[in-house]
C-alpha cells in the first residue's frame, strides 16, 4: 500500500465545503452524479473473497497472552458501544445500562468504561441525563433505524430529534434499496443531509456512522463500494450492521471496510473510524477484531475514537476475563450484573 | 492368514454432548490392573475444566426445567443403554479393578439397578423432601427441594463403574448438571458411561466426562467461581490430591462440598439413599397469603 500521509484529519472537523472538495477531488469531477459516482465505484478493485476470509481466518489464529491479553482487554472495554436497542427498552433500562457503563466493575477503579451508550432516539434524553459528568457518549441509532424504509424528510426529523436531545454521536442507515438497484446518489445525498443535521449543533457536532447493513449487501464488492460511498459523503465511522440482520458483523467484512478507511486515509489524509456491530459475543472474538485492526488499517486505529464495538453481552464477558486475570481463577455469570 | 493388528483406543472427553481431543493435545495410557496397555485416554487441562463447567452451565436451566416425570423417563432409557453395553462395561470393570468375571458382573449389575433406583426419585424426591409447613400466620407455606446448580464430581478411584453411577445419578437426578473427573488410573467405565449417555436422551452438557489427574482438574473445578457444588467422594485416594485443600478452594465461593467419610474409599455396595440426591438440593420456601 502507499505511504500513509503523517498528519491525519479527523472527519468530523470537516464543514460541508470541505467533504465536497474531497469527495470531488477522488472521484475526479465536481459534479457528483449517479454516472460520475458509479464510474468510481466500479473502478475500485474489487475485493478477492477467497482471499479477504482466508486473511481474516489466518489473523484469527494468533495468541494474546497475559499483559497483551490485559491490555487488550482493557482496551476492548473503553471501545465498546455499550447497546441496548429492543422494542422493550424502558427509561429504567436505560439508565441501569448507563449505570453498568459508568460503573463496569464495582470494587475495581482501574476497569475502564465503555465509550458509549448506544439507544433508541427516544431514550437520548433519559441517557444524556444518566451519563452527564461521565464522558461516556451517548450514540443514537437515527433515520427510521433498523430498515430506513421512511421518506427522507422523516429521517432527518428523526435525527433532528436526537441531536436536539443531546446525543454525542448518530447510527444512521443507508438506504440499502437505493444502493441494490445502483442508485448511488441518492444514498450519497442521504448521507450529506443527515451529517449536515449533525453538523447544525457548531459547537459540539455529533459524530455521524453509517450503516452500511452488510449482511443486506450480498457482496464484499458491494462491502468496499458501500464503505467509500459512505466516506466520500462524509461518514466519520463505518459501521457493519444494525444487529437486526444476519450475518452481521463478521471478521472478513470488517477487514474489507478496514482496508477501505486505512486506504481512503491514504488518498485523502481522512482517518474514518470503523465499527463491527452485531454477533461480537465473547472476548476472544474481540480480541481477533483487534488483531485484525492493527494488522490491517494500524496502529492508529486502536483508539476508541477510531474504532468501537457495538455490542451488549460483549462487556459482561470482558469483565469475566478480566476478574480472571486478576484472580487467577475462572469466573461466573453470577459475579457480573444481567443485561 | 496373518495375524490381525491391534486396534488401539485414543478416547476422548465427553463435554457438552460431543467428544473434543483435550485442548492441550495431550493423552495418556490406561493400563489394567496388571500392567497391560488397554487404550489412550485424554489428559485433560484446565481449559478443558472451563470448557466442560460452560457447557454445564448452559444445560442446566433446560434440564432442571423438564418435568420431573419426564427426567426419570429419561435416565430409565439410559439404564437401558447401560443394560445393553452390558459386556463391554464388564471386560472394562474386570481389567481396570483387576475383578474377578463374576465379581465385575455382580459390579456392573448393582451400577445399572443403583441407575434405576435414583431414576425412580426424579419424581417422589419433592414428595418427600418437600413440606407444607406449619406457621403461625395466615399463610401457605411450601418448602421444596431445587437442584443446585453445576456439580463438580471426583469420582471414586477405585470403583471406577458402581462408584461413578453411586456418586453421578443422585446429582443429576433432581435437574443439577455435572462435570465429572474419572477414576485416574480407571476411566474406561466412564468414558464408555459418557458414550452411553451421547446415544441416549439426556442432553448434551447435563453430564460431562473429564479423564486425567485428579490432582490437576480437581483445583480447578473447585476455585472455579460457575460451580455450585463438589463432591469429594474420590479425593480420598487420588494421587496428590489433599481433599482439605479443595474444600478451602471452594470455601472461596461458599461452595456446597460433600466430603469423603472415611480416608478410604467405601465398597459402594449399599451406598444409595436419599440423603445422596438431597446433598445437592437447596430447599426453596414459599410464602402465600391465604384468604386475604
Amino acid at each position: 500500500m502507499t505511504a500513509q500521509t503523517t498528519s491525519t484529519v479527523r472527519p468530523w472537523v470537516r464543514d460541508a465545503a470541505q467533504v465536497a472538495t474531497d469527495a470531488a477531488g477522488l472521484v475526479g469531477s465536481a459534479q457528483i452524479s449517479n454516472t460520475t459516482l458509479r464510474r468510481y465505484l466500479f473502478g475500485l478493485p474489487g475485493v478477492d473473497e477467497v482471499g479477504a476470509k482466508g486473511r481474516a481466518a489466518q489473523l484469527g489464529t494468533r495468541s494474546i497472552k497475559t499483559t497483551s491479553k490485559a491490555w487488550a482487554l482493557d482496551t476492548i472495554i473503553s471501545m465498546i458501544d455499550l447497546t441496548t436497542l429492543e422494542g422493550a427498552d424502558t427509561a429504567g433500562k436505560v439508565r441501569s445500562l448507563v449505570a453498568k457503563a459508568r460503573t463496569p466493575e464495582p470494587g475495581d477503579a482501574t476497569c475502564p468504561r465503555p465509550a458509549a451508550v448506544c439507544v433508541y432516539n427516544d431514550m437520548v434524553a433519559t441517557a444524556v441525563e444518566a451519563a452527564k459528568g461521565s464522558g461516556i457518549h451517548v450514540a443514537a441509532v437515527s433515520t427510521a433505524f433498523p430498515s430506513g424504509r421512511a421518506s427522507l424528510a422523516v429521517r432527518l426529523a428523526d435525527t433532528t430529534d436526537a441531536v436536539a436531545a443531546g446525543a454525542d454521536e448518530i447510527d444512521m442507515v443507508i438506504d440499502r434499496g437505493a444502493f441494490l438497484q445502483g442508485d448511488y446518489l441518492k444514498v450519497y445525498e442521504d448521507i450529506v443531509a443527515v451529517r449536515e443535521v449533525c453538523q447544525s449543533r457548531s459547537a459540539r457536532p455529533a459524530h455521524l456512522k453509517v450503516i452500511l447493513e452488510t449482511g443486506e449487501l450480498v457482496t464484499f464488492d458491494n462491502v468496499r463500494r458501500a464503505s467509500w460511498l459512505s466516506m466520500l459523503a462524509g461518514a466519520d465511522f463505518i459501521k457493519t450492521s444494525t444487529g437486526k440482520v444476519q450475518p452481521a458483523a463478521t471478521l472478513p467484512v470488517t477487514v474489507v471496510m478496514l482496508e477501505a478507511v486505512r486506504d481512503f486515509l491514504a488518498a485523502t489524509g481522512v482517518q474514518v473510524g470503523v465499527k463491527p456491530a452485531g454477533g461480537i459475543r465473547t472476548s476472544k472474538d474481540a480480541i481477533k477484531f483487534l488483531v485484525a485492526v492493527n494488522e490491517v488499517a494500524g496502529v492508529r486505529w486502536l483508539d476508541p475514537d477510531f474504532f468501537r464495538f457495538g455490542a451488549s453481552t460483549l462487556l459482561n464477558d470482558v469483565l469475566l476475563q478480566r476478574q480472571k486475570l486478576a484472580s487467577g481463577v475462572y469466573s461466573g455469570p453470577d459475579y457480573v450484573t444481567i443485561d | 492368514m496373518s495375524e490381525r493388528v491391534d486396534v488401539r483406543k485414543t478416547y476422548k472427553l465427553y463435554v457438552g454432548g460431543a467428544f473434543p481431543r483435550s485442548e492441550s493435545g495431550r493423552t495418556y495410557e490406561v493400563t489394567s490392573s496388571r500392567g497391560a496397555f488397554l487404550a489412550n485416554a485424554a489428559l485433560a487441562s484446565r481449559k478443558d475444566a472451563r470448557d466442560a463447567v460452560r457447557a454445564a452451565r448452559s444445560a442446566q436451566p433446560g434440564w432442571a426445567s423438564a418435568t420431573a416425570y419426564n427426567r426419570g423417563q429419561v435416565l430409565y432409557r439410559v439404564a437401558e443403554l447401560l443394560e445393553g453395553r452390558r459386556a463391554q462395561f464388564v471386560a472394562d470393570v474386570t481389567a481396570g479393578e483387576g475383578l474377578s468375571a463374576a465379581r465385575a458382573e455382580a459390579a456392573v449389575s448393582a451400577a445399572i439397578d443403583r441407575w434405576v433406583w435414583y431414576a425412580g426419585w426424579a419424581d417422589k424426591v419433592a414428595q418427600v423432601a418437600g413440606n407444607a409447613n406449619p406457621v403461625a400466620g395466615p399463610y401457605f407455606n411450601l418448602s421444596s427441594p431445587e437442584p443446585t446448580g453445576v456439580v463438580g464430581i471426583v469420582a471414586p478411584q477405585r470403583s471406577s463403574l458402581l462408584g461413578l453411577v453411586s456418586v453421578l445419578a443422585p446429582v443429576i437426578v433432581t435437574g443439577n448438571t455435572a462435570v465429572v473427573i474419572s477414576s485416574q488410573q480407571r476411566p474406561l467405565p466412564a468414558i464408555t458411561l459418557g458414550e452411553v449417555l451421547a446415544t441416549s436422551d439426556v442432553p448434551g452438557g447435563v453430564v460431562n466426562v473429564l479423564t486425567g489427574k485428579t490432582a490437576e482438574v480437581a483445583p480447578i473445578l473447585a476455585s472455579h467461581m460457575d460451580v455450585n457444588a463438589l463432591d469429594l467422594a474420590g479425593a480420598a485416594e487420588s494421587d496428590g490430591v489433599t481433599w482439605g485443600e479443595l474444600e478451602a478452594l471452594a470455601a472461596d465461593t461458599v461452595k456446597r462440598v460433600r466430603r469423603p467419610e472415611a480416608d478410604t474409599e467405601p465398597t459402594w455396595r449399599t451406598d444409595q439413599s436419599i440423603g445422596q440426591i438431597l446433598a445437592f438440593t437447596e430447599t426453596k420456601t414459599v410464602w402465600h397469603p391465604k384468604g386475604m
